[in-house]
């Protein structure tokens, strides 16, 4: 079980990865698309290798719900 | 016998070019957002009149005049189709009297966006139970009759057109040209890729496509790899569904092919289902970028959710 700094930790390393999101601008209140200008399939990418990286499921219906990337840790921190 | 072998390729486009422009005066769309999201510059598209059959056709006949074979050799013609709107005589039938092919075993099949790489397989397996000795296996779609083109998230994507190769029986010592072929299908997510009804429009569930098909198909791929006894650094051209560039481009990675080249006719083509393949394979032929006695991965997947792929030697 991970804290929530940790999460966000994690998913800033895969954002940076993936979607070329510099760690600094990512924090608990920012959304994927608007703030982040991650798009709809690089989401998935994100959505991807945060399974494989927290050890949770994360499905299709699921992803929607992900706007923050508070919603994603706290998604995390409950299921992982 | 010794299984069969791909010994000429041909396709077909229409005339008319839809560019990411054009579709930006029918929808709320971009030529950035297209080329950044699935890697489309332009499409072609058929005339109200051309119909599958005819491009069909039309890719079939340029095969056949490069095979050194005549229409009297033909004893097979099988269509991979999933947007030919006549239910009979099918399209099979109609390529072969075009052709002048006398008495074919002649049907289509329809796995979607796989369909050439099954098409292929069925052929491969007729032949090596001696059903057949030379045969023409097509790809052919007309989309643009199953587009809504007011829906700006799937009108930007797909294409028309066909691709076709003649496959003969392998005498002697040739080494087998066409490799075994790993199929196989996710029924459960068959509502992701939906041409469903009357009149039958696309819909798809782009996230959900594209997480099945980058996570899953990578090692199915290299089944197919495996199976033919190629080792994934001998490829010498990774011809996939175009469906997406990044689709494309997240399946490559994962199979590491660093001698590959990657076929990427979706940015001329669009996504044009079950010709995609044959037609992407054609061109890179034509261009000469694949030596011929290359192996080369062809990897269908899409609609169902189906997928085949198998290795063939470049003719």
């Amino acid at each position: 079980m991970s804290s929530r700094e940790e999460i966000t930790a994690g998913l800033a390393e895969i954002l940076e990865e993936v979607a070329g999101v510099s760690p600094a601008d990512v924090a608990e209140s920012k959304s994927f698309t608007e703030d982040l200008d991650v798009d709809s399939l690089s989401m998935v990418e994100v959505v991807v290798a945060a399974e494989e990286k927290f050890g949770v499921k994360i499905p299709d219906e699921e992803v929607q719900n992900l706007k923050t990337v508070g919603d994603a840790v706290s998604f995390i921190a409950k299921n992982s | 016998m010794t299984g069969s072998r791909i010994i000429s390729l041909g396709h077909y486009q229409p005339s008319r070019v839809l560019t990411n422009d054009d579709l930006a005066q029918m929808v709320d769309t971009n030529d950035a957002w297209i080329r950044d999201r699935v890697g489309i510059a332009s499409r072609r598209i058929a005339s109200g009149e051309e119909t599958v059959a005819d491009m069909a056709a039309a890719a079939a006949e340029k095969a056949l005049a490069g095979s050194g074979l005549t229409a009297t050799d033909i004893d097979l013609v099988v269509v991979a189709t999933c947007s030919s709107v006549d239910r009979c005589p099918n399209v099979a039938t109609r390529v072969a009297h075009r052709l002048g092919i006398q008495a074919p075993g002649a049907y289509d099949l329809n796995t979607a966006c796989s369909g050439f790489s099954y098409a292929l397989a069925t052929v491969d397996h007729a032949i090596a139970a001696g059903a057949s000795r030379n045969a023409i296996v097509i790809g052919a779609e007309k989309l643009s009759d199953v587009v809504d083109w007011t829906d700006r998230s799937t009108a930007i994507i797909f294409g028309d057109g066909a691709g076709a190769a003649v496959v003969t029986a392998n005498d002697g010592d040739e080494p087998t040209g066409v490799g075994p072929v790993i199929w196989g299908s996710a029924p459960d997510k068959g509502d992701a890729v939906r041409i469903e009804g009357w009149r039958p429009y696309i819909q798809q569930e782009g996230q959900a496509v594209f997480r099945w098909a980058t996570t899953a198909l990578a090692p199915i791929a290299l089944q197919a790899c495996e199976r033919a006894g190629v080792d994934p650094s001998e490829i010498a051209a990774f011809v996939s569904h175009q469906a997406n560039s990044r689709i494309i481009d997240g399946i490559a990675k994962r199979l590491n092919m660093p001698n590959a080249v990657i076929a990427k006719d979706i940015v001329e083509s669009g996504n044009t289902s079950a010709a995609s393949v044959p037609l992407a394979l054609s061109k890179l032929v034509e261009r000469r970028e694949v030596p011929s006695g290359a192996p080369v991965l062809l990897f269908g997947f899409g609609g169902g959710l189906t997928y085949a792929g198998q290795v063939v030697r470049c003719p």
